[in-house]
């Protein structure tokens, strides 16, 4: 219907997003964001699919029954946060089946920390202060995210996350206030999670390939290190309260820049996870096939009741 | 037509927050009937009592106006000022108008 030419309808485009209005799915969009947003859109709905199984793997195993049901009730927004961002990422034109297939065939990525093992219970306190701490600051972001549907995911999602990191730290509280030995287990797993966290924010902004294209088209509205430091600066004195301590001997308020300043991550560690080599990589994906393999009973017998329905309505 | 796409189809979900208010769109999901749809947009979008009712809705029957005739769709409103009482004179001391 359109008698534009593509170069027009770029500069309306960009015009659009730059006057704070929303990119919806019918709208005319480049390709470019078209490819990537469904990138970024499919990554973040497999992360919290797959971020349900480090925490999952403590359910059974919750200290008491207030916390069973917390851990369990955040688990189950996992879930839910996935559906509504492969329903964000669908709208652009790709098919369920398809994300899932690439999730399955391991094409897709999802964030790395849920590479990492949860070997105590003092894990699961560490993951939903720190892990759903770093989600809610890339989050947030993102609730002004010019694709309609993404930010309105957002939205929703955020309003969820602040449970998921209050009953992290409500958990990290209660070890640090109680046994030599819960408090050594608290600091053991602020150890091992701290840096994995850190990586969340992504590589150095003079290090980080995508994010100018998606500066332009504000979806990401705030660099990889400002969203890092920000994280740094709310969690350091969270830990200063519990009485741990950050893993990192160069982490020092600096009066000037009214900031902590902080060491520098390994890199390596970060590119290893990344390309497939982290402690629970494989781990993960098996255990995505084998849910999506053994649920296939269930998708089956839906459709045939579906379908012998329809047939006696007809 | 017989479904064997193990994606189902696509609903979209209503939600009317409190009694007395509007439907709004919350998002979709994907189910193999209606009850089912239903019983996964109760799980996905009203996990904190947001709702007091859902409509799930087949997605393929809902028409959407086209974004590039957005001029020309709602331009027959556009010069209708006569439409808004801000259009009308009220003399002076006439109240409850
Ligand atoms: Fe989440
Ligand atoms: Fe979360």
């Amino acid at each position: 219907m359109s008698n534009l030419s593509t170069q027009e309808l770029e500069t309306k485009f960009q015009q659009k997003i730059d006057a704070n209005e929303y990119i919806e799915p019918k709208d005319w969009m480049m390709d470019k964001y078209r490819y990537n947003l469904i990138r970024q859109i499919s990554q973040h709905a497999h992360s919290e699919v797959v971020g349900m199984l480090p925490e999952a793997n403590w359910i059974t195993r919750a200290p008491n029954l207030r916390r069973k049901a917390g851990l369990l009730a955040k688990v189950q927004d996992e879930a839910g946060h996935g559906l509504y961002l492969y329903s964000a990422a669908e709208t652009l034109g790709i098919s369920r089946e398809e994300l899932l297939n690439q999730l399955l065939t391991g094409k897709a990525k999802y964030s790395n920390i849920f590479n990492y093992p949860t070997l105590t219970w003092a894990d699961i306190g560490a993951v939903g202060w720190l892990v759903d701490g770093a989600a809610i600051i890339n989050q947030v972001m993102l609730q002004r995210a010019s694709y309609g549907p993404y930010a309105r995911a957002m939205i929703r999602i955020c309003r969820e996350e602040s449970f998921h990191q209050r009953q992290g730290f409500e958990i990290m509280v209660t070890l640090c206030q109680g046994t030599a030995e819960q408090k050594a287990m608290a600091q053991d797993a602020l150890n091992r999670w701290w840096w994995p966290s850190m990586m969340m924010f992504g590589p150095n902004d003079k290090d980080s390939p995508h994010s100018s294209d998606m500066a332009k088209w504000r979806v990401k509205r705030e660099s990889n290190d400002d969203l890092r430091q920000r994280f740094v600066d709310r969690v350091v004195p969270q830990a200063d309260f519990l009485g741990i301590t950050v893993p990192d001997d160069k982490l020092k308020w600096n009066a000037a820049t009214q900031h902590y300043d902080f060491g520098e991550i390994d890199w390596t560690e970060f590119h290893n996870v990344i390309n497939g080599n982290g402690p629970c990589n494989r781990e993960r994906l098996n255990a995505r096939i084998k849910a999506h393999e053994d649920g296939k009973w269930v998708r089956d017998a839906a459709v045939a009741y579906a379908n012998k329905k329809r047939k006696k309505a007809a | 037509m017989e479904q064997k796409d193990t994606q189902w189809p696509l609903w979209e979900v209503f939600i009317q927050s409190k009694s007395g208010q509007p439907y709004k769109h919350a998002g979709s999901v994907h189910a193999a009937d209606k009850e089912l749809a239903l019983l996964n947009a109760r799980d996905v979008y009203t996990r904190r009592n947001e709702g007091t009712s859902i409509w799930v809705v087949p997605a393929e029957y809902i028409v959407a106006s086209t974004p590039e005739e957005v001029g020309p769709f709602f331009d027959p409103a556009n010069d209708k000022v006569y439409r808004h009482p801000t259009f009308y004179e009220v003399p002076e001391g006439v109240k409850y108008l």
